[in-house]
């Protein structure tokens, strides 16, 4: 048998220093997102005389798409035409706006409930190692019930503008903009009330899905903090039950929330893979996350029983999935090469050949595959806090791109683009996000000093 | 004398007094010909200043040899051999080919490793693996010195270094 070893409970303090560090963030943020904003608002004017000049490309590709639409409508047999000029149009700037706002929100969403889904699947695992970090993951989903809210009340002021199917008249069936393809789908968001009014269905499933991810993540928190004050395996198997639950209920709600959040900006698009693409995008952008917090923690001196064997588990954890992402967007990319077919392949010309987007598609792949690739791929770099701090970030921001890629395009079309708007308000989630998990983390300390795989999480080697 | 002949063995319980015991011998200068254990010990790779494996090298050759095979299988076939048209795309467009060209080089560099594994662990078909002690399968470590490359201690010495170190008993083992 191996050895007991005895260790000293650790409490991370949010020391004043690492929360002004955050507040310049914050501060630098709210600078580039107010200049973005005065550029955006100025932008918009000279919008169109940009477009009577003529970029090639730009017309070009426009010129694509707007093919592409037509045959999709032409094999639909009904001459629908996209969002474009029947609406009444908020100025370009706000529509910028809202886009990254909910884009944002989508995103960040993620990292709230990676971080549950995270501590979840060590307890239906039984996993051992993961002691240390464990709570790191449970202090990120302190973001949920925030996410839940700013999700609410943006959906509300932005519905119109992202979303195309929340117009009413396109379920009027005597009106010029009735739409039958989505006028087939208004049941997945309007039931049980009729097409074009309130979407019930759609807005009580936001509500239930962050009502029970937080209640999944309360009742597994208060489990941890009750086993520190009590050395039992009790609340260890109360919380593995608990996981077990969630596991299942987020299996399907990651998966519709994908639909809802992102894949319904597309109305008349679909991918039977959209779930598993924007899982896979939010599980390695949140184990990207656990990573860097914990790579962090340990060169300011915390978490003293985490070693580089478990970095280099979380290492693998990180270039893992950046594969299992790659094999996702692959296969998605693939079957609608292949099969062709106008409907489906009009998602990737906007995004391969428009010119704001394609050299982010591009970049997406080097940021989100290639690079970790190559940067993790031996023994060594996956047990170094250097080169884990090196990738973490890249794997993060390159799918902040990706979230980019996959919302933008819909909505904004052609006018989209990343400016100083974008990359503010992405800084200003990122610190407040990193002010509200620091927060949480503060709280309890660092790790259960009575989880029954301690012992094992110390001995760990590889 | 002629080396890989030769032996003393010492036998060990428990693998936390072989992890201790592999230090001391090694301490005291004799080299470790091998330990065979019935199950995988951490930390044993460090004890016996193992050299890093080179069998990743060979899945990358292996790898790239799959890779180079698939592309060029491919290429040749669908774009000069048979050349077809399948829904409107290039005779060799890259897109369909990545599967494939993915699935060869992981077939060639998985099966390619496992041949290398067992031509240098001596795990060939026609030879039947050396036992020091059989209770190496059991419940038993079983530690090897060579004598020949021992060359400056008698058996007496190594056998009196193996039971300091904590060995439950020394025996003689011989090859042919």
């Amino acid at each position: 048998m191996a050895h007991h070893v005895e260790v000293v409970e650790e409490q991370y303090v949010f020391r004043s220093e690492t929360r002004k560090k955050i507040f310049m963030l914050l501060a630098l943020g709210v600078v580039l997102f107010i200049l973005g904003l005065v550029f955006a608002m100025n932008d918009s004017g000279h919008h169109e005389a940009a477009h009577g000049g003529g970029h090639a490309s730009v017309a070009e590709a426009q010129k694509l798409v707007a093919s592409a639409d037509q045959h999709g409508a032409a094999s639909e047999g009904h001459g629908h035409v996209e969002a474009g000029g029947e609406h009444h149009e908020k100025p370009l700037w706000i529509r910028r706006l809202f886009t990254t706002l909910w884009m944002n929100n989508v995103f960040f969403t993620g990292f709230g409930i990676i971080g549950l889904f995270f501590v979840a699947i060590q307890y239906a695992a039984q996993a051992g190692w993961s002691v240390g970090v464990k709570r790191i993951a449970l202090a990120m989903g302190t973001w949920i019930p925030l996410a839940g809210i700013l999700m609410l009340i943006t959906w509300f002021v932005t519905n119109h503008d992202i979303f195309h199917w929340t117009h009413g008249s396109l379920y009027d069936s005597k009106g010029a903009d009735f739409d039958p393809i989505i006028n087939k789908k208004a049941p997945f968001f309007f039931w049980p009330l009729a097409g074009g009014t309130f979407p019930l269905f759609y807005i009580g499933r936001m509500v239930l899905f962050f009502g029970l991810w937080y209640y999944f993540f309360v009742q597994i928190r208060k489990n941890m903090v009750a086993e520190d004050l009590e050395a039992t395996n009790a609340y260890w198997y109360k919380n593995r039950v608990m996981a077990t639950v969630f596991l299942i209920f987020f299996g399907v709600s990651s998966s519709i929330a994908a639909w809802d959040w992102v894949m319904s900006i597309d109305t008349h698009w679909f991918s039977t893979m959209f779930g598993w693409y924007v899982f896979a995008s939010w599980w390695v952008t949140g184990l990207a996350t656990i990573t860097l917090i914990a790579a962090h923690l340990k060169s300011a001196g915390y978490l003293k029983i985490v070693n580089s064997n478990h970095l280099h588990d979380l290492g693998k954890f990180c270039f893992a999935f950046s594969i299992f992402w790659t094999y996702i967007w692959f296969g998605q990319f693939l079957l609608i090469y292949y099969a062709n077919i106008p409907e489906e392949t009009v998602y990737f010309i906007e995004r391969m050949r428009t010119s704001p987007y394609s050299w982010i598609f591009y970049l997406n792949l080097i940021l989100n595959f290639v690079l970790p690739f190559l940067l993790l791929m031996t023994r060594g770099s996956k047990r170094q806090l250097s080169t884990l701090k090196l990738v973490c970030p890249i794997i993060i921001v390159g799918h902040w791109f990706d979230f980019f890629n996959m919302v933008t395009p819909g909505v904004l079309k052609h006018e989209g683009g990343v400016g100083l708007l974008e990359i503010g308000v992405a800084l200003i989630f990122a610190a407040v996000f990193l002010l509200v998990v620091l927060n949480g983390l503060s709280k309890i300390p660092l790790f259960g000093k009575n989880d029954p795989m301690l012992q094992e999480s110390l001995h760990h080697h590889i | 004398m002629n080396a890989d002949k030769n032996f003393v063995v010492g036998v060990f319980d428990n693998e936390e007094v072989l992890l201790d015991g592999i230090g001391k011998v090694r301490t005291n200068g004799l080299k470790i010909h091998d330990v065979f254990s019935p199950f995988p010990v951490h930390g044993i790779d460090d004890a016996l200043g193992l050299k890093k494996s080179r069998l990743p090298k060979a899945a990358f050759l292996f790898g790239l040899t799959g890779t180079s095979l698939a592309l060029t299988m491919q290429i040749w076939m669908l774009g000069y051999d048979w050349p077809m048209i399948i829904g409107g795309k290039n005779y060799a467009s890259l897109p369909p080919f990545i599967p494939v060209t993915f699935e060869l080089t992981v077939l060639l560099s998985a099966l390619g490793m496992v041949a290398t594994f067992m031509i240098i662990s001596d795990l060939k078909p026609y030879r039947w693996p050396r036992q020091f002690d059989v209770r190496s399968t059991d419940d038993k470590h079983v530690m090897a010195i060579d004598l020949a490359l021992n060359g400056g201690k008698s058996k007496e010495e190594i056998s009196r270094i193996l039971k300091d170190a904590g060995a439950s008993e020394v025996n003689e083992k011989n090859f042919e």
